[in-house]
């Protein structure tokens, strides 16, 4: 058994030099505990979209994880525009982003639905004008996503 | 199909430094939308796509991609490709169209594994060697 650990990273609005950072970092501390590669890659992707959203859209966010024996799961919080309507957003290809997000290959509407779909449980919660909290966990043991 | 072959098919240039050419990937996918590339890629293939920044490269690192080939002649700059190799992920260039890099490497047995997460995997098929 290995401990459960945590930590945390800050996120900067518009900092499109290290968008990523977060999410490399916490891939890492994933790849040094052993985690398999299938469930690394799930928790890489959802937390890199989680804070690309950030980037382009808050002026400021953190991303909290906590790793235990049985599950991942990590917390991102922003200070932004937040989501007037998540239904929307939760669809496939709808996107509010501006062309120049798009330009740098993101903005396509896929960000969330693809967090939902790479996680075994998904909570967003936005308020207009105060900031968006997604919290995401995926399962380590006994319970990897069904995929059929 | 490994890095060697690709070199020779696409007449590609390698842009970061200390890669084994024996490296070889199962599978490719093609998009300039990296949302598209995390929705829908799979491990162990490389990506062809027209876009540049070190986004592409954070991309291909959270979705596990092997390579990434930049097409019609687009290099990144320095920054993005130190990156790469600080992520030890090879960059090609080649001349050719995005349609002509595809063309070309699927001519030559390679092929996507595109599934939706939600449906059942299409069956693999594997490159076959030169």
């Amino acid at each position: 058994m290995i401990n459960a650990e945590e930590g945390v990273f800050f996120l900067t609005g518009k900092d499109f030099t290290n968008a990523g950072a977060a999410s490399s970092s916490l891939k890492g501390v994933l790849e040094k505990r052993g985690v398999p590669q299938d469930i690394i890659r799930r928790t890489a992707i959802a937390a890199f979209e989680a804070e690309m959203n950030v980037i382009i859209y808050a002026v400021a966010g953190m991303m909290k994880y906590r790793i235990s024996n049985t599950e991942i799961s990590v917390t991102i919080q922003d200070m932004g525009q937040g989501i007037p309507n998540i239904d929307l957003a939760m669809t496939e290809g709808y996107s509010t982003a501006p062309d120049y997000i798009r330009e740098m290959g993101f903005g396509s509407g896929m960000g969330l639905p693809n967090i939902k779909k790479s996680t075994d449980h998904f909570v967003i919660n936005s308020m207009v004008g105060e900031g968006t909290t997604l919290e995401f966990t995926i399962r380590l043991a006994n319970g990897d996503k069904e995929r059929a | 199909m490994n890095l060697a072959e690709i070199l020779s098919i696409l007449n590609a240039r390698m842009l970061t430094d200390h890669v084994p050419l024996q490296k070889a990937v199962e599978s490719a996918y093609c998009a300039d939308l990296m949302s598209d590339v995390l929705s829908f890629s799979v491990t162990n293939s490389l990506l062809v796509t027209g876009l540049t920044n070190a986004q592409v490269i954070r991309t291909a690192e959270m979705a596990a991609i092997e390579v990434i080939i930049f097409i019609q002649g687009k290099s990144p700059d320095s920054q993005t490709i130190k990156l790469a190799e600080e992520k030890r992920i090879p960059l090609l260039v080649t001349d050719l169209s995005m349609f002509d890099t595809c063309g070309k490497l699927y001519e030559r047995g390679l092929r996507s594994q595109f599934h939706h997460l939600n449906q059942a995997p299409i069956i693999t098929v594997r490159a076959q060697s030169l």
